[in-house]
């Protein structure tokens, strides 16, 4: 018999174990309630594998040595919450315009403002699409258990690496402080992918931003290949360019980049959606109190699917569509007062009646509020 | 064209060149400087990071020859460190102008400076926001007029060095582009310092700080930088009312410290062994 490696384990702590599974050799960032755990376990466990961790002197300056560390070549990672979510959001849109790998982690509690630091919230989703300036290319990925949330943050390396962006991972409390048993995957049982870096060939002709290639090769400083990065507006070589043909070439390839691969990068799961009459649409801790109710009304005989989205964004767009035409209504069951909510209005609003589950007084959505939820709209 | 130096060929990016700095602009000697300090050195270009911020002075690094990173405002020794803890094999340098190290990036340089990483910071300092159009910056000087002090500034100077010298700089200087020379030597002595490095370099904006002042034009500005400032060794010879008024030019600290990113060694090497 296989022996298992089966443990219990706080969400924050597998996603440390996660991160550490995908190759993550440096952290930085500044402690924050409900994330710090994140840091605290990247301090203990970083130098143990020869990387390096820092806690930096602020938020802002977590997302700017998170960025630096990447560019130095090695596969790196934040942890934050709300208010710091807002604080690296500058530096966040400067990774996505440079193409900087690296995966940052919000364990999203209440808010605004200060709000609730120890209290589950999934307040946060709006920002993490929209949450810095100018239009840019946005992954989110949301776990709701804490076997999904070692799978997630692995992905979450994966996507940053091979498509060259930052990633969000987006928890919540419940999920980030939740402990449950664990089965951890045999190392040789996990796919990670590596950023692809130019040959030693290139030296001389390497192009950073290559719009010839979807997601350009990514060499680090110090290796030979001596490129420019900006913020600014930039040619293939990362030379700022107040152009608008280069403007445009260089926009349309980064979100092109996502944009052109959905259907690799959107995950979710489904469950009883092939016959039923009503869908509820829920992500992260949520999605267990909707899991458990629905599991109660399938037992007494109701026909109500759910949609788990795992990842939030790009916006699962085409599935949502599809299973709006065979509902006649929609629920979307959320930890704030209505962010996913809009979208899936927007995607499903043609097809049949969407409404909203919404909570943001600083505690979970109960199996029994979802329960009531249901019979009300059915 | 003219045909370039040496020294601009070997470290600037000739198809990147003119700058983009006004006529009469001190930053270049700065920049100069640098590549000078560099080439002195023979530092391998390969593992040389110049990482900047926004403002005039950070534009200098797209011009210059080596691994470089145009930031975001205020944030250069915040990327900078990231990148030095990652690689340490990396001589990193960042350039930063009065406004940029000091106002929106205060906390990270006393921060940097406070962890003696291993970072060589190099302020213009022209003592106003030149890229925006000549606001006051926390270096204008009391009294002197900006377009965000039209009545006159009524805010104080940070003293750069002295502020360094608190958060715990291993190597700070002060020098101006009128006195290139010695600046490139405190250039090279930061360099080399295995610590946290500044040097701030005086400069000039005549665009800017200086019509608005009415300074004069570059050439007056220079002798200005001349007739105002004091060499540390010069002043402390003289009777203190020779030396009031004067900026003082100099090395003022120089001192060995345990640098961060050997001490975080210290704990890779002793964990890792442990496993």
């Amino acid at each position: 018999m296989v022996s298992k490696n089966v443990k219990l384990m706080q969400g924050n702590e597998a996603c440390v174990e996660g991160a550490l599974a995908a190759g993550m050799k440096f952290f930085a960032g500044y402690p924050i309630t409900p994330s710090t755990e994140i840091a605290e376990l990247s301090a203990q466990k970083l130098p143990r594998v020869g990387g390096k961790f820092i806690q930096m002197e602020d938020e802002i300056a977590g997302m700017a040595a998170t960025i630096g560390g990447a560019l130095a070549g090695l596969k790196s990672m934040t942890a934050t919450s709300g208010p710091g979510f807002s604080l690296k959001q500058e530096n966040i849109g400067y990774a996505m315009l440079t193409e900087i790998p690296c995966v940052i982690v919000d364990v999203q509690r209440g808010g605004p403002s200060t709000g609730l630091p120890t209290a589950p919230s999934q307040s946060d989703v709006m920002q993490a699409k929209w949450g810095t300036h100018g239009d840019h290319p946005v992954i989110a990925l949301t776990p709701s258990s804490i076997r999904e949330t070692y799978d997630l943050t692995i992905q979450a390396f994966n996507f940053a690496e091979k498509y060259r962006t930052p990633v969000f991972l987006m928890l919540d409390e419940i999920i980030g402080h939740m402990r449950e048993k664990i089965e951890i995957p045999d190392p040789s049982d996990i796919e990670i992918f590596d950023r692809v870096t130019p040959e030693e060939n290139e030296k001389g002709s390497y192009k950073a931003y290559d719009n010839s290639l979807e997601v350009p090769k990514m060499a680090a400083f110090g290796e030979g290949f001596r490129f420019h990065v900006t913020g600014l507006m930039h040619d293939e070589f990362g030379f700022p360019k107040n152009d608008t043909k280069v403007t445009e070439v260089l926009m349309s390839r980064i979100m092109g980049k996502i944009d052109n691969n959905l259907d690799d990068i959107i995950l979710y799961d489904e469950y009883y959606t092939e016959d039923m009459d009503l869908l509820i649409l829920s992500y992260g801790g949520t999605a267990r109190s909707v899991l458990s109710a629905v599991r109660e009304a399938q037992r007494a005989g109701k026909k109500v699917g759910v949609f788990k989205a795992k990842t939030l964004w790009p916006f699962p767009e085409k599935r949502v569509k599809e299973l709006s035409k065979t509902v006649n209504k929609i629920i979307v069951a959320e930890m704030n007062l209505g962010q996913y909510f809009y979208e899936v209005d927007r995607v499903a609003g043609k097809n049949c009646e969407v409404s909203l589950l919404g909570k943001a007084n600083g505690e979970p959505i109960t199996p029994t509020e979802v329960l009531n939820k249901i019979e009300e709209v059915l | 064209m003219a045909v370039a130096s040496k020294l601009i060929e070997n470290n600037f990016r000739m198809n990147r060149l003119p700058h983009i700095w006004c006529p009469g602009c001190g930053h270049g000697i700065i920049m100069r400087g640098i590549a000078e300090a560099i080439e002195k050195l023979g530092y391998d270009k390969q593992k040389v990071c110049i990482i900047s911020g926004i403002g005039c002075s950070s534009r200098a690094p797209g011009y210059m020859d080596f691994n470089t990173l145009h930031t975001t405002h205020g944030r250069a020794l915040a990327f900078a460190t990231g990148v030095k803890l990652a690689n340490p094999d990396l001589k990193v340098i960042v350039i930063s102008g009065d406004g940029d190290a000091t106002a929106i990036g205060g906390n990270h340089l006393i921060h940097a400076a406070r962890r003696n990483i291993d970072i060589t910071t190099i302020i213009f300092n022209n003592n106003i926001y030149g890229m925006t159009g000549g606001q006051y910056s926390p270096t204008t000087p009391h009294g002197e007029l900006g377009t965000t002090a039209p009545y006159g500034n009524v805010d104080n100077v940070f003293d750069i060095c002295r502020l360094a010298e608190g958060a715990g700089a291993t190597y700070v200087a002060r020098g101006t582009v009128y006195h290139a020379k010695q600046l490139e030597k405190n250039i090279e002595n930061a360099l080399e310092n295995k610590g946290f490095s500044i040097v701030e370099g005086i400069s000039i904006c005549p665009t800017y700080y200086g019509r608005k002042n009415r300074k004069g034009d570059a050439a007056e500005m220079m002798m200005n930088l001349k007739d105002t400032t004091l060499d540390k060794k010069v002043a402390a010879k003289l009777p203190p009312e020779k030396v009031e008024g004067k900026l003082i030019i100099g090395e003022f600290v120089n001192k060995t410290y345990p640098e961060f990113c050997e001490e975080y060694h210290k704990v890779v090497d002793k964990f890792m062994k442990e496993d």
